[in-house]
């Protein structure tokens, strides 16, 4: 096998491994929130209701978060097995982050089966506050693994800058410029698709008729949160965009489809990039440059800045990619302002059939968001590895076989993914038909009781 | 004690705990692969699973715990072992998903034939995934792993007799402690018969092991002469330690002993691992990189340090409250293993 076709299987794996595993992370991060907010509901306002929700979701953390656990455990051995010399000329530099980040996801699977266990155990407001370390230990964690991809845009912090690193200064690596925009993105990111997920599975629900409280409220809250999140989002995400034109022009360019530094850049929504400008799509008149600097007159840096390995691949995706991402925060937060003008008219969800429609795809359009931006972020910032300091190809081992561990990999996350899906609709349907005793998660006391049988 | 020296001893403390807690958790999935199949296998699998279940994850932290450890403090050995050793510990890393997810899904699937596979794909991968770290561990002592990216033969640095033999060596030992451990767990339980049951496993595999590490000895002598030496030397009080306390868990298995065989085979694995890494001091990858020689700099050793010390203070407390609520709760609340065994349908 030669580098090249390697360097595309460890692409490949790479992207594919973290692509499944940012969903399950997600959830990792925003579920046990809505399960303390359904928990604190029940508690306060004596709502059974609320307080079996809290207890459902409580066991789909389990699941998800297990698999998300054996999901991490593979990226962790991928730092290794398909970037050696990444991590071992940076290892020292951002591998402090991980270690923050090993402490929080420790402090998270320990409290999550502590919380599971207090069900029954422990007093219910002693039990309540056991899940808000859960909570705090994620954004924890996802603020750490968040700024190590931060730290690759933006690297700073260490020298000499070519060859072997002698010194490190740990606060610039963790507090490097793009964390001030990603970290905040992603974590809003985990609540809006974790919220409009699960609102998505009670919109079905209720969809089909069953339209008793559990379902109205199951799908109340994980809304609520969801909308609130999404402007900001916009906000976050707007502020994220300048900056890259600032510090990453060359991504900016490779999203934007900008070929020639210039002024009065026309933005294109959608179209495709060629080496002869931009066909099809829908083209505004100079303002690409508006945006970046308020003014039409702004200079905008084309991919002609810089040599053609340089520049990134496949832009017609990287642009694609970001106009879908906008576009489904743009139409997310359309329903957020149904959903508040039916609050403020009704104090409830407007009762149509479209709004709950509307609801049920919102989960997998806001899925689709989250991969679209992190394929911007990502393939925005090839051909380096460590952005303008390390390249990608340089980084990627010289072992034989990726290609062979790519398709073991797909196989096996394929039925992983499968048999994860058919367990939380197991879950789901035992819990309409036969109360809660019956579902079994992989922590907690229920789980796996050797029966006495006989 | 050198800063570098510090940062080693910590990763030697995660790969003692994941020696002893994973290695234990591998043990566990191979008893229930061993289990006869149906009614029979039933109650020992049953058992297997109260124990390990709200533990069986964090166990595994330290896998990662030792990863992130290896690679920022001693990045150049993570980029040789990993990259060396892409295959075996390619087929680690899917052993771990395997096991994890059939872990997980053998406990909510419903159907029984569903069940029935993700426990065999648990069982099946928690034979095959310890045996492969071994020979990694095996290529490392033996010096098979020399620096750079990829640099070592694919093949040959870990399928030689030292490996194999140290892999199985990692399997026997996890069934060992395993059985050690399943057995106060059976006593926990108040099942005697399963407690005879796995004191029988117990010894079979401590006889086992004691043959594969001797085994192991001589393949050392042969070919990894420096951590023979190591072991003959610095570390012969550990070798020692070792020995003895595996032999006293014998004799207390022997004479079904109320207490002191977990701690005794705890010591003995720990014991083994401290003495491993005493025997190749100061070498991180023996005789051709060195503790000092592959160390981060300074500023990463000391905040990699201080965020080892807010671990102990954060995550100690946690897991004592978690196991003390595991134990007291499974006790007091849900049923165990039936007292007699059951015979015929349920
Ligand atoms: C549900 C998800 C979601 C939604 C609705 C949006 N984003 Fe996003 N975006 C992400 C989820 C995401 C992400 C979590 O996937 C990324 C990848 C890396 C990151 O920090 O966040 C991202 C990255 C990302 C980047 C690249 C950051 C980088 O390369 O460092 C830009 C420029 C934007 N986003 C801009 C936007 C804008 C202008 C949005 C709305 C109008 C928007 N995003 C909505
Ligand atoms: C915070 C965490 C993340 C880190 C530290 C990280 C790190 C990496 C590394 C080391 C590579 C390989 C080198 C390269 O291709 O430049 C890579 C590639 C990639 N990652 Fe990420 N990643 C993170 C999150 C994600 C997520 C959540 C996704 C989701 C889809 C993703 C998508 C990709 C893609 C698509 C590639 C391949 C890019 C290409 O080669 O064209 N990344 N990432
Ligand atoms: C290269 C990137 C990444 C690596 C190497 C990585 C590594 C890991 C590891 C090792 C675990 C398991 C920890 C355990 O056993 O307790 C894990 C789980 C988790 N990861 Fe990642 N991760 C990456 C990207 C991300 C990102 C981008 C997020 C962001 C939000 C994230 C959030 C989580 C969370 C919350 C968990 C806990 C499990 C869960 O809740 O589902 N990870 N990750």
């Amino acid at each position: 096998m030669t580098l090249a076709s390697t360097l595309i299987a460890a692409r490949s794996q790479m992207a594919f491994t973290l692509g499944f595993h940012i969903i399950l992370a997600s959830l990792g991060v925003a579920l046990p929130a809505l399960m303390l907010i359904a928990n604190y509901r029940g508690l306060r306002h004596d709502d059974a209701d609320a307080l079996r929700l809290a207890q459902r979701w409580s066991k789909a953390v389990a699941v998800t978060f297990a698999v998300g656990a054996v999901t991490g455990t593979v990226l962790s051995f991928e730092f290794g097995l398909l970037w050696p010399a990444f991590t071992g000329r940076f290892g020292q530099v951002f591998g402090l982050l991980f270690a923050i980040e090993g402490i929080c996801f420790f402090l998270e699977a320990i409290f999550i089966a502590i919380y599971i266990f207090g069900w029954k155990r422990l007093s219910p407001w002693a039990h309540f506050w056991t899940g808000v370390p859960v909570v705090i230990a994620g954004l924890g964690g996802a603020f750490s693994v968040v700024a190590v991809n931060s730290w690759m845009n933006q690297p700073q912090g260490y020298s000499p800058t070519s060859g072997t690193v002698t010194s490190v200064e740990p606060l610039k690596v963790i507090f490097n410029p793009a964390v001030r925009y990603e970290v905040p993105h992603m974590i809003l990111a985990a609540y809006l698709v974790t919220g409009f997920i699960v609102a998505s599975i009670y919109a079905v629900g209720l969809l089909r008729g069953r339209r008793d409280r559990i379902h109205r409220l199951g799908l109340l809250i994980p809304l609520t949160v969801a909308c609130i999140a999404t402007p900001i989002q916009f906000a976050v995400g707007d502020s994220a965009a300048r900056a890259i034109a600032a510090h990453q022009p060359i991504k900016f360019a490779g999203m934007e489809c900008v070929d020639k530094t210039s002024t009065h850049v026309t933005e294109y929504i959608y179209g495709r990039c060629t080496s002869s400008g931009v066909r099809g799509g829908i083209g505004i008149p100079g303002f690409d440059s508006f945006l970046v600097g308020w003014s039409t007159s702004t200079k905008v840096t084309g991919l002609d800045a810089v040599p053609s390995d340089d520049r990134p691949p496949a832009n017609t995706m990287l642009h694609w990619a970001f106009d879908t991402m906008i576009g489904i925060c743009t139409l997310l937060i359309g329903l957020a302002l149904w959903l508040g003008v039916g609050w403020w008219r009704k104090r409830d969800f407007p009762q149509t059939r479209w709004f709950l429609r509307a609801t049920a795809v919102s989960g997998v359009a806001a899925v689709v968001a989250l991969e679209c931006g992190w394929i911007v972020t990502e393939v925005g910032r090839q051909p380096w590895i460590v952005y303008n300091v390390m390249r990608t190809s340089d980084a990627v081992t010289h072992a034989n076989g990726v290609w062979v561990t790519f398709g073991l990999v797909l196989a096996i996350y394929v039925a992983l993914g499968a048999a994860l899906i058919i367990t939380l609709r197991a879950m789901s349907e035992r819990w309409r038909s036969a109360g809660e005793q019956d579902v079994e998660v992989p922590y907690g006391p229920e789980a796996g009781l050797p029966e006495v049988s006989g | 004690m050198s800063e570098a020296d510090a940062v080693a001893a910590v990763l030697w403390i995660g790969v003692t705990m994941y020696a002893v807690f994973g290695g234990a958790d591998f043990g566990a999935g191979l008893w229930n692969l061993f289990a006869r199949g149906g009614e029979g296998g039933k109650r020992p699998r049953d058992l297997i699973d109260w124990a390990i279940g709200p533990v069986w994850e964090a166990n595994h932290v330290w896998l990662i715990f030792t990863l992130v450890v290896l690679w920022t403090g001693f990045p150049s050995a993570f980029e040789a072992v990993f990259s060396t050793l892409f295959i075996p510990l390619s087929l680690a890393a899917l052993g771990i998903v395997v096991r994890g997810a059939g872990f997980a899904f053998h406990r909510t699937a419903r159907r029984f034939r569903g069940r029935l596979l993700a426990e065999r794909l648990f069982g099946l991968a928690s034979v095959l995934t310890p045996f492969f770290m071994g020979t990694v561990v095996g290529a490392v002592a033996g010096g098979r792993v020399p620096v750079g990216n990829a640099a070592g033969d694919a093949v040959t640095s870990w399928v030689n007799p030292l490996s194999l033999v140290i892999g199985a060596l990692f399997v026997a030992t996890g069934a060992y402690l395993s059985a050690v451990f399943l057995v106060s767990d059976s006593r926990r339980a108040r099942v005697p018969d399963l407690e005879r049951y796995f004191a029988t496993r117990a010894l079979v595999s401590a006889v086992v092991t004691g043959g594969l590490a001797a085994a192991g000895l001589v393949e050392l002598h042969g070919h990894a002469r420096f951590v023979f030496d190591g072991l003959k030397g610095d570390a012969l009080p550990l070798v020692i330690l070792s020995a003895v306390c595996g032999i006293a868990v014998l004799v207390l298995l022997h004479r079904g002993a109320r207490r002191g065989a977990r701690p005794l085979a705890v010591g003995a694995v720990a014991s083994v691992v401290w003495g491993w890494g005493i025997a190749q001091h100061p070498y991180l990858l023996p005789q051709t990189l060195k503790i000092s020689a592959g160390a981060a700099p300074s500023a990463t050793l000391t905040t990699l340090l201080v965020i080892f010390g807010v671990a102990v203070v954060l995550v100690l407390p946690a897991l004592g409250l978690l196991f003390t609520l595991a134990q007291r709760s499974v006790v007091e609340e849900t049923s165990r293993p039936s007292p007699q065994p059951t015979g015929g349908e349920a």
